[in-house]
């Protein structure tokens, strides 16, 4: 059962733009590897931190949205801990509400094409799930 | 007595018409607050970067407590300060 999460973890800024793409990718085969899927993915690039961490006061940042098992989480983060290149890092289950607003942000995911072409059928449904997800970020 | 109507306030009394607070997600629509964006939590923090109470927010309870979640995410992945001075 596959659950989807979404991860960012902030890169120290010692590293150069080939390390830090390495890193990335790291990750990513990780997460791959483990029968994982990347569903989006964005590069923040360097950031300044609002508090130094490990007396860095900027950071690479990292988001990646992916598919996994639950029991893939604790392999992650124990790679996050034992690589050093990594001074931060958050990982959490997305909600049904964080999906739709994870969708809207970087479109759909490209497993649920399969699906959203069976979606049109039944059409009263979809169109109110629509409306539901709709976010105005007014502000 | 017969000065009744002459009463004179000190202070001008002030008529309060009081303004109804609001949760501005139930009224936007808004389903998700993401921690990503530390400009629009930074509404909800005083400017010691406290996260403020619902009594003067109006957010009700079930989006308060997702603010605090995205706040807490936030500040963890330092994009909020924990602790500050003359946030904003």
């Amino acid at each position: 059962m596959l659950k989807q999460y979404e991860t960012v973890f902030i890169l120290t800024p010692v590293l150069s733009e080939v390390q830090m793409k390495e890193a990335v990718a790291k990750f990513r085969d990780l997460i791959v590897a483990n029968q994982g899927e990347v569903v989006y993915e964005e590069d923040w690039g360097l950031k300044k931190l609002a508090y130094p961490i490990q007396k860095k006061t900027t950071g690479f940042y990292h988001l990646l949205g992916f598919k996994a098992d639950p029991d893939f989480i604790a392999k992650l983060e124990l790679q996050y801990r034992r690589d050093e290149r990594v001074i931060r890092y958050l990982t959490f289950a997305m909600d049904k509400h964080a999906i739709a607003y994870a969708e809207k942000k970087h479109g759909p995911a490209k497993e649920a094409v399969p699906v959203k072409e069976e979606k049109p059928a039944p059409k009263p449904k979809k169109p109110a799930v629509d409306e539901d997800i709709d976010i105005e970020e007014e502000d | 007595m017969a000065n009744n109507n002459e009463i004179r306030f000190l202070n001008p009394p002030t008529v309060e018409v009081k303004k109804k607070k609001y949760c501005r997600f139930k009224k936007a629509g808004i389903k998700y607050i993401d921690y990503k964006d530390p400009e629009f939590l930074k509404r909800f923090l005083n400017e010691q970067g406290k996260i403020l109470p619902r009594r003067l927010t109006g957010t009700s309870l079930k989006y308060q407590r997702k603010v605090a979640q995205a706040v807490k995410r936030a500040r963890h992945l330092a994009l909020l300060p924990y602790v500050t001075d003359l946030l904003k």
